[in-house]
């Protein structure tokens, strides 16, 4: 659909292919064209029939014969030594069949390695022992009959705490003899990284002509996915090993995650994904939660199953984002951007998430903070401070919305003090289409991408230089209205390469996919990344099906079974599509030459003429010699006495790809109205320009920017996890903690551009993040935008009260006076 | 968030909900549309020894508009009033229909009830800040009988009521003397409880104010009727300039509490622009 070019209102998308032309079968449907090919084309998701019609098999779905119930006692102060933890009491409370302590164990827990002195290497035990460390901390479980009976007994378990003072917030664990989360980590400071790249900075910033310097600050959020965790776990006696469900991203790394924890071979540990609902990254890590399971169904030789709820998922999963940005930034004199200077800190919580360590947040902030934008001088100082709050784990972008909020923010505050626009300043520094591929300031190389066009596209479908939308022009007595953009390079697929230079002991980056063709030429393919809400079914199936010339409903997806699948990273960090994508690819091209040597064995001519479409194999340029696919399956498995020695025999690929990373790119607009009696912000137009290279399926791709956006918006203006002084949790249900409903979310208006890159089999970036990254700088910069003259807000949820704080602080007015003065930028105002 | 053991009883008549109360203790509580009292169950905030479900009793489900007086049974859902059956039911009354709309999510409103609203009292609800609005007759029935008390005397605080344990709401009557009334409200997102909001009824001669209501809801203990608005309107012409002064008195004379939604302040200049909103809500309806 495209998008109409007098409102561009459609909520649509329009494409625009650079490079080569590609056929477009956008409606999905098959054609009699050979040179149509699946890939490209918006086809329906194979999966939604069966999700949609409440078919789908979820983890609370499977209840093994005799399957009992788990509960957590969790920590109920942030800060404590334990003096004693009696759970016998439990033990009368009807229906409770065990409980259990760490000791109980062995003291099992996870520790997260990167391999760096500045690291300090901390375990988050599986349950706590001597300490606790934050509120909703696992302290004993409890297995019942039932789920009632299981937190029936939970209360009945006795815990003596010696309460410690806690340290809630980033200032409170970085003051002089602030008390110590973890004995051993003077400081509270678990990574401490500064980096400097290019010269002369001091003298660069002294002689600028415009210092610029931005403050912005993130609430903690969490990603809330509508399952929350939840695992099952059988001992399987046949095969001696236990059998983890597991409501997981990584398949694999949950089996490395329990093995080593447990002192088990990995064969010892079969781990099985049902359909997930969802994990935005909480769940590409281990849980505490799914190591107790584990130890659990080896002891008792029965299933045990725990399912989150929603209190726990708030209260006691992993967090993410609470980080706070100092930028200085060097112009000169028409807006050119000479310097950074950043001061970076991430509370991260109390313990590092496995196998990712906290550095995903701190390393991720600092290296990216540069963003699309020409820098050759860089400085960063970024920190992982540990606090008494829940610990963080990766969220959807990660550190790239705060890095953009940041930097996006410069830019802004820059435009103002320079007397230009924000369009102007940022073509100004954007990286140019003749730079590719560009070696940025601190040492990546970007890809092809389309940085000025998107900008230019999204500040033309918002009428930024024709001045002429009617939103533009605020009727008198009625709301404020601003507009706001934000650019960014969202850097995917990173590869063993890039995980390894962030020192991690465990190094993800490959992918495997193996494709195997049955004798009725179905095809079944196995990889290791996990689709959870991805359509990879779909997608992979595209891919494969372009390949070997077979119709699209020939290919079935195999994933989540750690016996059945090739070794793979999961499904985190926009990798899937790119890395299994391109194993798929290269495992697909080799079986299709096998079917063409087989089909020349057939046919009778040579493998090089022949051509795989529609199901059949033929001499090309002369479609009526040919022979179906699925025969010469056939014939490789059940005549291969017919075929050379070397031929058939079986049909079945394995490959791998390693991707070098890959770059999409995105310029987000947002037009907001500001009620400036009441605070209210409401965004009236959201234009996202977009180029993640080829886009297999674009119907796929626009769902993914649709939902990331709304996450964004959820963070930019209403999701925030709230502790006490006490670090006590303030936002323990859906209540509390606001996600954007239906009516906060506006028509998402999206616009693709289309820059393959050269570094993938497909041609096709990842882009499962960018959504979630440039919704956050495009709002906050349109809220400020709206409110120029007026004061500034600088931190995200902007909730309605933090606006009007700022116009009161800015006219003095004491009209809602500050519950803590909030950070004026310099040059704001 | 599983709820701890509890008995569960079901009553075919107020008067046997009533007997089940009071044979079941201090610590059973009646079960209408389980919109509030369900959660707070499975929090382990609420935890009843056992309920007793009135959530059938048709007899008790209606709407009705006798000669100019609304009468509204207790287990009248949100939705009855946001969607009457009969077109005329809530003629003098439409702000009834405003405020339904404003109430938690569709899911909420087909099963959420008049009357467990108000006995449940929490200060931001908007069937509460109605009734005070529009000086609700509360019916009650208990072992002794029936009697009846105002809404000023019925709410008594933080979701606290003048409901004996063993007693049941059973109707509830509004009067018609307010022809003019709005509803305006203020929450992050649409169905959440009202950070403030505010409600304004007028009875009119001319375009002087001869007597107002003005009731205030999520700044304190309970919602709560400002006097201070109510003198800044009455024998006042309806004008903008009326208005706003009532916003402000309004607001100069409440306490409002600090929450994640928000200081004092900033509910007190909710509170002054929702006044405002709701007055001149008020003078465009019924006209």
């Amino acid at each position: 659909m495209a998008v109409d070019a007098a409102t561009g209102r459609t909520g649509g998308a329009s494409a625009t292919v650079h490079g080569s032309p590609r056929p477009d079968g956008a409606d999905g449907a098959p054609s009699s064209d050979p040179d149509l090919r699946w890939v490209g084309r918006r086809v329906q998701r194979v999966e939604d029939p069966y999700l949609l019609a409440g078919r789908g098999v979820f983890l609370d779905d499977l209840e093994p014969r005799g399957t009992l119930h788990v509960a957590f006692v969790r920590a109920t102060v942030a800060a404590a030594a334990i003096s004693s933890v009696d759970v016998s009491p439990a033990l009368s409370v009807p229906g409770v069949v065990a409980a259990f302590t760490s000791g109980d164990f062995g003291d099992i827990g996870l520790t997260a390695v990167l391999e760096r002195p500045e690291f300090a290497v901390t375990e988050m035990p599986a349950l706590a022992r001597d300490r606790v460390r934050h509120v909703g901390e696992p302290v004993a479980v409890v297995v019942a009959t039932s789920p009632y009976a299981a937190e029936d007994g939970t209360e009945a378990v006795l815990v003596d705490y010696d309460e410690t003072p806690p340290v809630v917030g980033i200032d409170a664990a970085l003051a002089d003899g602030a008390p110590l989360v973890h004995a051993g980590v003077p400081g509270n400071l678990l990574l401490d990284v500064s980096l400097s790249f290019g010269d002369d900075i001091d003298a660069c910033i002294e002689s600028a002509a415009h210092v610029v310097e931005v403050e912005v600050s993130t609430g903690r959020i969490t990603a809330l996915p509508i399952e929350g965790r939840a695992f099952l776990a059988e001992f399987d006696e046949r095969a001696a090993r236990i059998v983890l469900h597991s409501s997981t991203q990584v398949p694999h790394l949950v089996r490395t995650g329990v093995a080593q924890a447990l002192g088990l071979d990995e064969s010892s540990v079969r781990v099985v994904v049902p359909d997930v609902g969802g994990g935005f990254g909480q769940k590409c890590v281990v849980a505490r939660e799914e190591l107790v399971a584990a130890a659990l169904c080896r002891k008792l030789r029965r299933p045990v199953k725990w399912v989150e709820d929603r209190r726990e998922g708030l209260t006691s999963g992993f967090q993410s984002r609470e980080q706070r940005f100092a930028l200085r930034g060097a112009f000169d004199v028409d807006g050119t951007l000479l310097a950074v200077e950043a001061d970076i800190c991430c509370d991260i919580g109390a313990y590092s998430c496995f196998p990712f360590s906290c550095g995903v947040e701190v390393l991720m902030a600092a290296n990216e903070l540069p963003g699309p934008y020409r820098l050759r001088r860089y400085r960063v100082r970024s920190r992982g401070v540990a606090t008494n709050k829940v610990p963080i784990a990766p969220y959807r972008g990660v550190s790239r919305p705060q890095a953009v909020l940041a930097i996006e923010r410069l830019m802004d505050v820059a435009a103002a003090r320079i007397g230009i626009g924000p369009v102007e300043i940022r073509e100004r520094n954007l990286v140019g289409d003749d730079e590719f591929p560009y070696r940025n300031v601190v040492g990546a190389c970007y890809d092809a991408g389309s940085y000025r066009e998107a900008l230019a596209t999204c500040a033309e479908a918002l009428g930024y230089r024709r001045g002429e939308d009617p939103s533009r022009s605020p009727r008198p007595g009625g709301p404020l209205v601003g507009m706001g953009f934000a650019c960014f390079v969202e850097p995917t697929a990173y590869g063993t390469a890039s995980f390894g230079a962030r020192k991690m002991s465990i190094v993800p980056g490959y992918e495997q996919a193996t494709v195997r063709m049955d004798a009725s030429g179905s095809v079944v393919v196995m990889v290791g990344t996990l689709s959870h809400g991805q359509g990879h079914a779909t997608t992979y199936a595209q891919i494969v099906a372009d390949h070997l010339g077979v119709e699209l409903d020939r290919v079935r997806l195999v994933q989540g079974d750690t016996t059945a699948v090739p070794h793979g990273w999961g499904t985190f960090a926009s990798r899937s599509l790119v890395a299994a994508g391109g194993a798929l690819a290269k495992a697909s091209d080799e079986l299709a030459e096998q079917l063409r040597r087989i089909a020349g064995h057939v046919l009778e001519g040579t493998p090089a003429d022949i051509e795989l479409a529609h199901g059949r194999a033929y001499v090309r340029g002369t479609p009526t010699v040919g022979v179906a696919v699925g025969e010469l399956a056939r014939v490789a498995h059940h005549a291969a006495n017919t075929l050379p020695p070397d031929l058939g025999r079986g049909l079945e690929v394995i490959a791998r790809f390693d991707p070098e990373g890959t770059y999409s790119n995105a310029t987000h607009g947002a037009v907001v109205e500001v009620d400036p009696e009441t605070g209210s912000v409401a965004i009236r137009r959201y234009v996202v320009v977009e180029d993640c290279g080829v886009m297999v399926n674009p119907m796929i791709v626009d769902g993914q920017v649709s939902g990331g956006i709304v996450q964004g918006i959820g963070s930019a203006l209403f999701e925030e996890l709230v502790y006490d002084e006490n670090g006590q949790p303030l936002s323990g249900s859906l209540m509390d903690y606001m996600v954007p409903t239906a009516t906060d979310v506006p028509v998402i208006e999206i616009h693709h551009l289309e820059t393959p890159t050269d570094r993938t089999p497909t041609g096709a970036k990842g882009m499962g993040e960018g959504g979630a990254i440039g919704a956050p700088a495009a709002i906050l910069n349109a809220v400020n935008d709206a409110l120029r003259g007026r004061g500034s807000v600088t931190r995200t949820p902007i909730r309605p009260s933090d606006v009007m704080t700022a116009i009161a602080v800015h006219d003095g007015s004491g009209r809602g006076a500050p519950m803590a003065v909030p950070t004026t930028d310099e040059g704001a105002t | 968030m599983k709820p701890p053991v509890f008995d569960y009883r079901r009553a075919a008549s107020a008067e046997e909900a009533v007997g089940l109360l009071a044979e079941l203790g201090d610590e059973a509580k009646l079960l209408a549309g389980g919109q509030s009292l369900v959660p707070m169950m499975n929090f382990r905030l609420a935890r009843p020894t056992a309920l007793v479900d009135i959530g059938r009793l048709d007899e008790l489900r209606f709407v009705r508009n006798e000669r100019g007086t609304l009468v509204v049974g207790a287990l009248a859902r949100h939705t009855d009033l946001e969607h009457p059956s009969d077109p005329h039911v809530l003629d003098g009354f439409s702000v009834l229909g405003r405020a339904a709309r404003q109430i938690g999510h569709y899911v909420i409103r087909q099963s959420g009830t008049f009357g467990g609203s108000l006995a449940h009292a929490d200060p931001a609800a908007e069937w509460c800040m109605v009734a005070l609005l529009l000086d609700a007759e509360v019916g009650l029935l208990g072992p002794r009988g029936r009697r009846v008390v105002t809404a000023g005397d019925f709410f008594k605080g933080f979701l606290d009521t003048d409901l004996a344990p063993d007693e049941m709401l059973v109707d509830v009557r509004l009067s018609g003397a307010f022809p003019h009334a709005g509803f305006q409200e203020f929450a992050r997102r649409h169905g959440d409880f009202a950070v403030v909001a505010a409600a304004a009824a007028l009875s009119l001669e001319g375009d002087v104010v001869r007597e107002a209501r003005v009731v205030l809801g999520g700044v304190g203990g309970a919602a709560v009727r400002s006097a201070e608005a109510e003198d800044a309107l009455r024998g006042r012409e309806a004008s903008p300039a009326a208005f706003a002064a009532a916003g402000e008195a309004a607001a100069g004379a409440i306490d409002p509490p600090a929450d994640l939604q928000g200081t004092p302040a900033y509910r007190r200049q909710l509170a002054s622009v929702l006044v405002r909103r709701a007055l001149t809500e008020a003078v465009a309806d019924g006209r």
